[in-house]
């Protein structure tokens, strides 16, 4: 089956001399959810400008679903919507004008764009909104009408380049069920954030690019593997005074009623339960103290680990 | 894509352009209309009638091809640059570039909304000189051939200035201290039969002097210059600027990085 995006050996060197992206290679499947992760200035911006032809690429090759962006520029472009970081619409526009608009710019006849966007603006929530000038909505309300803009020519491929950024934990949750929604239709996904939450909860595919390179490529499953540690905060209804003593464990106090342990990947957390139970110690909950993948991330990033 | 789509694409970005320009007619619209209306009342009416004939014509019947002209250059350029611009600044021009629209498309379409601009206003600054004097027409092919001509030439200009320009100060440069002198010396106000004969020759060099002396032939059918020499600046300095706007957009220059 064809891939939804293949990228071989890219490269990208700036004007100023900076190598942005040191020859990367990615595949992504049809109908996968894929994140794209790094940390700031790490090239994640940079590979998805080069796929969206917003940044020229020095070397390399980019396909999608089999049309190379430079020979079969327009096949290509049709294949992609995309969802910048910024918000880039004419403030003065009216919300439904930016979406039918946008079908336009895709060859989409007037009549059957506007069809189009009324579907998607009232899929994401902004068709009450849609003679409202764009400048007068709310920061998620933005967001969501990039997206139904994005959308509105029907991709095969949808990259969001930090869609949640800025919008409250309600709105964020809504826009995960909708792009969970829309990749089970058979929209491929390719995504950025900076939200490791979100990736994990989202992602079936996770590639991490550190220094303009893939140090990590696999299933988020795969991946989360690889975390060797994990540490918990326990809540205790008891008064302490000290971490509580538990074999084979390293506890650290964080106040009176809430400790920490650091459990290895091996060592599963019975152990820790019984010993509690030994010394009289009622636990009243039980968190991670990061997400899973945020502590991968960072011990990865921190590693600069090849892979 | 095919030839429908690119057709829908590239009305896409006129409507677009003509509604952006519509849709703030009191600053697009209104000033050049009562600029205009001042110069036909001071120097027209006021003046002019002081001065008598030029060109065996009253002098506010010789001005008005020129104001006319002024009017079309000055608006065909500034919707191209400030639209253009605007779009760069704010990023809605990745609107466009992420979508399959080829550059030519681009290019045509910011051109058109700058002529349909351009020939708005010089439309009923056509209407409004009509209350100071008779027009009649000489050349009515010629007079619509030079302002169209005219009109996308100086809408490529804005789009060249728009593509280098990298702040908003570099948008008001090129009209306010090369476009502006360049219309007041072309011609408008007087012939260059009237200079001396060093300065007439400088005279030669300004572009904006054979589209006003054409425009003006088409109208009252006297020029200070051959019209084909005219009718060969503009058709040359289209074929330059369009090339140019078309190698800037494919190269990138200063919309990707």
């Amino acid at each position: 089956m064809t891939k939804a995006l293949v990228i071989r050996d890219l490269k990208k060197v700036y004007a100023g001399g900076v190598e942005a992206l040191k020859g990367i290679n990615l595949d992504v499947e049809q109908g996968d959810f894929f994140g794209l992760l790094g940390p700031n200035g790490a090239g994640k911006s940079t590979t998805l400008s080069i796929i969206t032809s917003l940044v020229n690429k020095t070397s390399g090759k980019v396909e999608v679903f089999g049309y190379d962006i430079d020979s079969h520029f327009s096949l290509a472009k049709k294949n992609l919507g995309v969802v910048p970081q910024e918000f880039n619409f004419s403030q003065f526009e009216k919300v439904y004008d930016i979406v039918v608009t946008q079908g336009g710019y895709y060859g989409i006849p007037l009549k059957q764009a506007k069809r189009k966007a009324e579907h998607y603006l009232k899929k994401i929530g902004l068709w009450d909104k849609r003679q409202v000038q764009a400048r007068m909505l709310s920061g998620g309300m933005k967001r969501r009408l990039m997206i139904a803009r994005a959308l509105v020519h029907e991709p095969n491929v949808l990259i969001l380049d930090e869609p949640t950024a800025g919008v409250d934990i309600e709105l964020r949750r809504s826009m995960w069920e909708f792009l969970r929604e829309i990749n089970a239709a058979g929209v491929t996904i390719i995504l950025t954030t900076h939200y490791l939450e979100e990736a994990e909860s989202l992602c079936r595919n996770i590639a991490i690019i550190d220094k303009g390179k893939i140090i990590q490529d696999t299933d988020t499953r795969a991946l989360l593997r690889q975390l060797n540690m994990e540490t918990f905060i326990f809540d205790v209804t008891n008064q302490l005074e000290q971490a509580p003593q538990i074999d084979g464990y390293v506890t650290k106090l964080i106040d009176r009623h809430s400790f920490e342990v650091m459990v290895l990947q091996n060592q599963g957390l019975n152990r820790i339960f019984e010993s509690l139970s030994a010394q009289q110690i009622q636990v009243l909950s039980m968190k991670n103290k990061a997400n899973r993948l945020e502590e991968l991330f960072v011990s990865l990033v921190a590693k600069g680990n090849v892979a | 894509m095919s030839f429908y789509e690119l057709w829908v694409t590239f009305s896409t970005i006129v409507i677009k352009e003509i509604r952006r320009f519509l849709r703030i007619w009191i600053q697009t619209l209104i000033p050049p209309i009562i600029t205009m209306a001042l110069y036909f009342v001071i120097f027209g009416n006021l003046i002019g009638s002081r001065v008598g004939e030029m060109g065996g014509f009253d002098y506010v019947a010789y001005i008005v091809p020129g104001l006319i002209m002024m009017s079309v250059i000055t608006n065909s350029y500034s919707n191209v640059v400030s639209s253009f611009y605007s779009a760069k600044f704010q990023h809605q021009i990745e609107e466009i570039l992420v979508s399959p629209t080829p550059n030519v498309l681009i290019l045509l379409g910011y051109i058109v909304g700058g002529v349909a601009r351009g020939l708005i206003v010089g439309f009923i600054v056509t209407l409004v000189s009509m209350f100071f004097t008779d027009l009649n027409i000489a050349h009515a092919g010629i007079m619509v051939t030079v302002v169209i001509l005219t009109s996308v030439l100086f809408a490529l200009g804005g789009f060249l200035n728009a593509i280098y320009a990298k702040n908003f100060d570099d948008i008001s440069i090129i009209p306010n201290f090369v476009l502006t002198p360049l219309t007041y010396l072309g011609g408008v106000f007087y012939s260059i039969d009237l200079l001396p004969e060093f300065w007439r020759n400088v005279s030669l060099v300004n572009p904006i002097l054979y589209m006003v002396n054409a425009f003006r032939y088409g109208v009252l059918g006297v020029s200070d210059i051959d019209i084909s020499v005219a009718f060969g600046v503009i058709l040359l300095s289209i074929t330059v600027f369009f090339s140019l706007g078309l190698y800037l957009l494919k190269n990138s220059t200063g919309l990707r990085s």
